[in-house]
């Protein structure tokens, strides 16, 4: 009998038992439509946050403070008060720092602005004018606040593209007031949006940014009037990265009077250390999911063998009758195996238009991407073949192993 | 897939042993002394205790005796569904107690055709895609398997119901199509286990006259029924008792 008879025979058998078949491919498709959008949605996460993140620019360097030790208790990682805005200052000298380009210090905290009966809570960050060049933005209009606003601790506000919109509608926000904090502020500027999707692009669209000095002195409390939360830097290009992160590191080990590196109580970070551990979280969720939707599929699995060994005791007349006929063992075998190949394979390619469907309409109802490869696409039909193949050796087996006689006992 | 290098079911003819006696007297079927034994566990039941038995070439021959026999067991060995315990069994002059199963697999599907109370159609095949079936385990071509099988049904009188399916046919119009699948690879010999059990009698007297018609037409036929009726249809009348021939 040849493969494309065995198919037929395959096909036939299935096609006989329409609603059984079905439902055993319904194990297999769930399983493969799951691992599709699982693994889809966490490179769509992954593919999301690398663009955010590099959007950044690569050359970004991040010096948080290390944990307080405070009555014994060790606070977490960036509650020491350690860096300050002398500390950002020293950074930017070009003498120390040759390679280190453009220097904020960042403090940040959520916060109500009001205009008039219009309340829009937002973040606001207290930073200086290296803020624009660290972070790569422009402005859509107006001007940044200057050196002079940060000395003289001006309320004066920059304001990202959504802010101004939610506080403003269409108005032309420039030169308007805003109170902040109790405080009333004039708005300077309004940024141009950062245009990225996901969620760091909405945060980057909906802030306030004012004068370090004015945020230290209005917005927050007696406590860490002169720390800031981070010191963002820039290095002169690409290349230099390394090397302005030996020289911001050789200063601050000194401004902050470390002896060793081991005490120092900051950490600086690169981009790509950020991009990793983000990467890496994502990688473990989808990790995780995927193997929950592995799980299912194995358990589809598990259905395919059952329902082919119910099959096979269904069919003992049948089998028998074959073999009566002249069927081997092999014949009887291969035509089994062919049945349950077909259930995981069709199971299989429905369970990946299934996923390719979610794909296509699930991004309209939440926020996150869905990146289906086609490596991933082939995989997954290849596994549920392998899965029908696997789960199908074993009642193949037995009903090769049947005996002849079966067929014609008369009873 | 599992194991492509397996033995296919392409069965080389068999050579019947010439020369020999002149037809009708060349022996198809020679039992000598044949045991079969069932046991399970410390309970084995003897079956057949010593049968020897000559079925000649176009012979007609049934095999009668009351349930417990061992006529059932003996249709079982002589179709090759079974294995003897002790004794020789020779088809064709051949020796199938030495016979594994893909070579015993290749001498029921060559040298035998069943026939069988419930008729064993498979209810989702239409009628000559029943009778090919032998054939397609023979490798036989698929344009050739359809023609055969049509002829087959011919030959019992089937010509205007090729397609219908098993629910579709009376039942004894069913056997008629079992009847054409034993013929269909033109075997040695036609086994027929109590064929017309579940017919009335106008149905009975059909197939029997089918089976005479077919000796008629020097088909070596052996036939096992617990009917006197239906026995006397054939030439000769072998009665079973207690695993011992009569």
């Amino acid at each position: 009998m040849s493969w494309l008879e065995t198919l037929r025979t395959g096909a036939e058998a299935i096609a006989s038992h329409r609603l059984r078949s079905a439902l055993t491919m319904l194990g297999i498709l769930i399983g493969i439509a799951a691992v599709i959008l699982t693994v889809g949605l966490g490179e769509g996460a992954s593919s999301s946050v690398n663009s955010a993140i590099s959007a950044l620019g690569s050359n970004l360097l991040t010096v948080t403070p290390g944990s307080s030790t405070s009555s014994g208790v060790r606070g977490g990682l960036g509650s020491s008060t350690a860096l300050t805005v002398a500390d950002a200052d020293a950074l930017a000298n070009k003498r120390d720092c040759p390679d280190v380009g453009a220097v904020a210090p960042i403090s940040q905290r959520s916060t109500v602005l009001i205009n008039g009966s219009t309340n829009w809570t937002t973040t606001a960050v207290g930073s200086t004018p290296g803020w624009m060049a660290v972070r790569g933005r422009q402005l859509a209009e107006g001007s940044f606040f200057t050196s002079a606003d940060v000395r003289q601790a001006n309320p004066v506000v920059v304001l990202a593209p959504t802010t101004a919109s939610e506080l403003y509608g269409f108005a032309d926000p420039v030169g308007r007031s805003v109170v902040i904090g109790g405080q009333s502020f004039t708005v300077v500027g309004v940024l141009s949006p950062v245009g990225s999707s996901g969620s760091s692009g909405t945060t980057q669209d909906d802030q306030a940014i004012v004068p370090i000095s004015t945020y230290q002195q209005r917005l927050t409390g007696i406590f860490g009037r002169n720390s800031v939360s981070s010191i963002q830097l820039t290095a002169t290009s690409k290349d230099t990265l390394s090397a302005a992160y030996q020289e911001a590191d050789d200063l601050l080990l000194n401004e902050t009077g470390a002896t060793t590196p081991a005490a120092a109580n900051f950490t600086i970070t690169t981009q790509d250390q950020i991009l990793s551990t983000a990467t890496s979280v994502d990688h473990t969720l989808t990790i995780l999911l995927g193997g929950i939707a592995a799980i299912s599929l194995l358990v589809g699995g598990i259905g395919v063998m059952n329902i082919m060994l119910v099959s096979v005791t269904e069919r003992v007349r049948e089998i028998g009758l074959r073999k009566a006929l002249g069927a081997t063992p092999a014949v009887i075998r291969r035509q089994f195996l062919v049945e349950a190949a077909v259930l995981g394979l069709a199971g299989g390619v429905v369970g990946l238009l299934l996923g390719l469907a979610g794909a296509t309409g699930l991004p309209h109802l939440i926020s996150n991407p869905i990146v289906i490869s086609a490596p991933a696409a082939v995989a997954a039909v290849a596994v549920s073949l392998g899965i029908g193949l696997g789960f199908g050796v074993y009642p193949a087996t037995r009903a090769a192993r049947l005996a002849p006689i079966d067929a014609l006992r008369n009873e | 897939m599992a194991d492509p290098d397996a033995p296919t079911a392409v069965i080389e003819p068999v050579a019947i042993p010439l020369p020999g006696p002149p037809a009708g007297t060349r022996p198809i079927i020679e039992l000598d002394s044949v045991r079969k034994v069932y046991s399970s566990g410390t309970l084995s039941v003897e079956a057949l205790r010593g049968v020897s038995l000559r079925i000649d070439e176009g012979e007609f021959v049934a095999i009668m005796g009351p349930s417990g026999s061992g006529k059932s067991t003996l249709m079982h060995i002589i179709g090759c569904l079974d294995v003897i315990t002790g004794g020789v069994y020779r088809l064709s002059g051949q020796d199938v107690s030495v016979m594994d199963e893909v070579e015993l697999a290749a001498v029921r599907n060559r040298r035998i055709g069943f026939v069988v109370q419930q008729f064993n159609l498979l209810p989702s095949l239409p009628a000559w895609r029943n009778v090919e079936l032998p054939l397609s385990y023979a490798g036989v071509p698929r344009a050739e398997r359809k023609l055969r099988a049509i002829e087959a049904l011919a030959r019992v009188g089937l010509t205007d119901r090729v397609d219908h399916r098993p629910g579709e046919l009376s039942g004894g119009q069913q056997q008629r199509v079992a009847v054409a699948r034993a013929l269909v690879t033109d075997p040695a010999v036609v086994l027929a286990d109590e064929p017309t059990g579940n017919l009335d009698s106008a149905s009975t007297g059909d197939i029997l006259a089918l089976f005479a018609e077919l000796h008629a037409a020097g088909r070596t036929i052996v036939l096992i029924t617990h009917e006197p009726d239906v026995a006397a249809v054939a030439q000769r009348v072998v009665r079973m008792h207690d695993g011992r021939v009569q």
